[in-house]
């Protein structure tokens, strides 16, 4: 009888919740990166509005403008600016969109902390992971066989970093290919000639972050959060989410919460760097 | 009426015996002509990525380019035409989204409809141009040259050392070394695991008491209860430094490590699977063997093991089946660089770890997708050959025991 009365009532409560106040209900996919910001944002955005329902779904950044171009998701969340190919296709179909940019992510180049070398240009990074360059003594540190660790190729990081540091070059054969970050991490602490590359969010303090420059040695930049929000700190990018106009209003509560003091503060929870 | 009740509930068994049999054979077919289905497809497309073309200013005199070719040029370690018997004229990388670089949003049109001819329009005052562009931004009056990209062949992708499926614009699909690696770890476990199966195979039935091998047994077949990942875990952080500091390598990552690993995931089937066939050696041999004069030792090496030997190489076998097949452990612990081993000191990529790794993210149905599917394939045949190994050495057995 308890049972039943209690069932009664949250179909009840279902039902209500489903017709008398309809929230938001809006389907976010794409990028892995972006993928686990998304989903804190969505968790405190409906502890704060109960009656909507998001659902977060990753597969990358390509699999969620592609999605987008279908019209199966209402927001697109992509770690690289829409290519243009992707743009010319929405402009085929007539499909008006906007770009919004929620956060940035930072890449650190990470070293073993024995290592002495704690610099380098662009030019020498592009050497080392393309195996142009293979001994530390070549960029001033100790006579030593460099070992550089990526991720794998079906990682948004693979590509950011093939892109911007580089060049859209492909990275060399010897490469060791490491199936999450975590792992890069562990590596690089216990083998001495390490190298690789690893978001801010997952520092720690068992390896060592080099200081990059972008301009051929003048200025080396250190990476924190500080630098890469004024901009100097250069292997950074922006986070977008994709939305259609036409969409605009049924978005809006969401891309406010999301760039509101509130939505950024669960930005650098997350371990991102936020807008402000 | 309970004779016809009985009958009918036989015919009832029956049909449900002969309806799994059918559906687990089914399924297998199923699976098999879907892997080669897909893994075939791959050899009917060419490896650009999909609507895309590649195109010189139409001065070019360079002829065909290969896949490696292409990819060393937009690597830029290639720099001049005449190094591919081209004209003295150095190479100008172009792709599509350089094009605003040189032209303004009204040049291109607020539509993108000035796209191709732009394009066109390029191409045609570079002289040193190389273009990768979409197919249907194709001017109509093109007039630059558009370069024929060759289908893969099966003979390419076998030979090929480079693996850069996602590289742009066209990929390099050569598992030679992936291929090479799999087996290198593979071989790697056996000459670990089969020594010390063995000798735990032996004293299991030979020597242990009874008490011992109820403990012992119990507790090698737990190591068949362990999951992959936790063997890759455990090798990542307590074997890779190891091996590193041991032979004081640059990195701990090496052919070495998977095949540890594998030779402690192999070493459950192994020794079952022998400690079993030496079990079946008759008494009658053993003890004639003691009658005549010969110790425990003598006995075990030239009555038992002979006896047992075909078993011991199904053991073997199988357990390199084991190792061929693993994924997780080995994804964690080889470094997983696509490169021709040539020590057991170097990292190495394995065919299921590439798979397991790049599945995910490779576009269905795209070039990318089918290579993997290809590789399942060859994966497939590789662990056929070694269970068809087995059924025909232990099939040799029983002809033996009868005669």
């Amino acid at each position: 009888m308890n049972f039943k009365y209690k069932a009664i009532l949250s179909i009840a409560t279902l039902f209500a919740m489903a017709f008398t106040q309809p929230g938001v209900t809006l389907k976010i996919k794409g990028s892995d990166t972006v993928l686990p910001l998304s989903q804190k944002e969505a968790e405190s955005f409906m502890k704060k509005n109960p009656t909507s329902k998001i659902t977060v779904i990753g597969g990358g950044s390509g699999v969620g403008i592609a999605a987008f171009l279908d019209g199966t998701t209402d927001i697109a969340m992509s770690s690289r600016k829409m290519k243009m190919s992707e743009k010319m296709k929405l402009q085929d179909a007539g499909k008006a969109f906007k770009e919004v940019t929620i956060a940035y992510d930072a890449l650190s180049v990470i070293v073993n902390p024995n290592n002495k070398v704690s610099q380098l240009t662009r030019e020498q990074l592009e050497g080392i992971f393309t195996g142009k360059i293979t001994n530390w003594k070549e960029v001033g540190g100790n006579d030593e066989k460099i070992v550089a660790y990526s991720r794998e190729s079906s990682s948004g990081t693979y590509e950011f970093f093939k892109e911007h540091v580089l060049s859209n070059k492909n990275y060399g054969t010897s490469i060791l290919m490491m199936p999450a970050t975590g792992a890069i991490v562990q590596s690089v602490s216990q083998t001495k000639g390490a190298i690789g590359y690893i978001g801010f969010a997952y520092m720690e303090k068992t390896v060592k972050a080099l200081k990059v420059s972008y301009d051929k040695g003048k200025t080396y930049v250190e990476p924190t959060v500080a630098n890469s929000k004024n901009k100097s700190y250069p292997i950074v990018r922006p986070l977008y989410y994709y939305y259609l106009i036409k969409d605009a209003a049924k978005v809006k509560p969401f891309l406010d919460y999301v760039l509101s003091g509130e939505g950024q503060k669960v930005v650098s929870d997350v371990g991102y760097i936020n807008l402000n | 009426m309970k004779k016809t009740l009985k009958k009918w509930l036989e015919k009832t068994i029956e049909g449900i015996l002969f309806l799994s049999s059918t559906i687990t054979t089914l399924t297998v077919i199923l699976i098999v002509v879907f892997l080669f289905k897909e893994g075939k497809s791959l050899f009917q497309s060419t490896p650009i990525e999909e609507g895309f073309v590649l195109a010189v200013n139409k001065a070019n005199a360079a002829g065909n380019l290969s896949a490696n070719q292409i990819k060393n040029i937009f690597d830029q370690n290639i720099i001049n035409w005449k190094e591919l018997g081209g004209n003295d004229e150095p190479i100008f990388l172009f792709r599509m989204d350089d094009l605003s670089n040189y032209y303004t949003d009204e040049e291109l049109g607020e539509n993108f409809e000035f796209v191709p001819q732009r394009t066109n329009e390029f191409i045609d005052k570079t002289p040193g141009i190389i273009a990768f562009f979409p197919s249907k931004n194709i001017d109509s009056n093109f007039s630059g040259k558009i370069l024929p990209i060759e289908k893969t062949t099966l003979k390419q992708f076998l030979s090929e050392k480079e693996w850069f499926p996602t590289a742009q614009p066209v990929a390099q699909l050569g598992v030679l070394s992936l291929i090479l690696g799999t087996l290198w770890v593979s071989f790697g476990a056996i000459l670990i695991a089969l020594p010390l199966g063995l000798a735990t195979a032996i004293y299991m039935a030979e020597i242990a008491t009874k008490r011992v091998r109820n403990i012992l047994k119990p507790l090698i077949e737990l190591l068949a209860g362990i999951p992959s990942v936790v063997y890759g875990f455990f090798g990542l952080i307590v074997i890779v430094p190891q091996i590193q500091s041991l032979f004081g390598l640059p990195v701990g990552e090496t052919a070495l490590a998977g095949s540890i690993i594998l030779g402690i995931m192999a070493l459950p089937t192994i020794v079952t699977i022998s400690e079993d066939a030496l079990r079946t050696t008759p008494n009658a041999m053993k003890e004639a063997s003691l009658a005549l004069g010969a110790n425990k030792w003598q006995t075990i090496h030239r009555v038992v093991i002979p006896y047992a030997g075909s078993g011991i190489t199904a053991a073997a076998i199988l357990g390199i089946g084991r190792a061929i097949g693993e994924t997780m452990a080995v994804l964690m612990v080889t470094g997983n660089a696509a490169i021709i081993p040539h020590t057991f000191l170097e990292p190495v990529r394995t065919i299921p770890a590439t798979i397991a790794a790049e599945l995910g993210e490779a576009p269905q149905g795209g070039m990318h997708f089918k290579a993997l599917f290809a590789l399942g394939c060859i994966l497939f045949i590789m662990t056929i050959v070694v269970n068809l190994t087995v059924e025909f050495i232990s099939s040799r057995r029983k002809n033996k025991i009868s005669h």
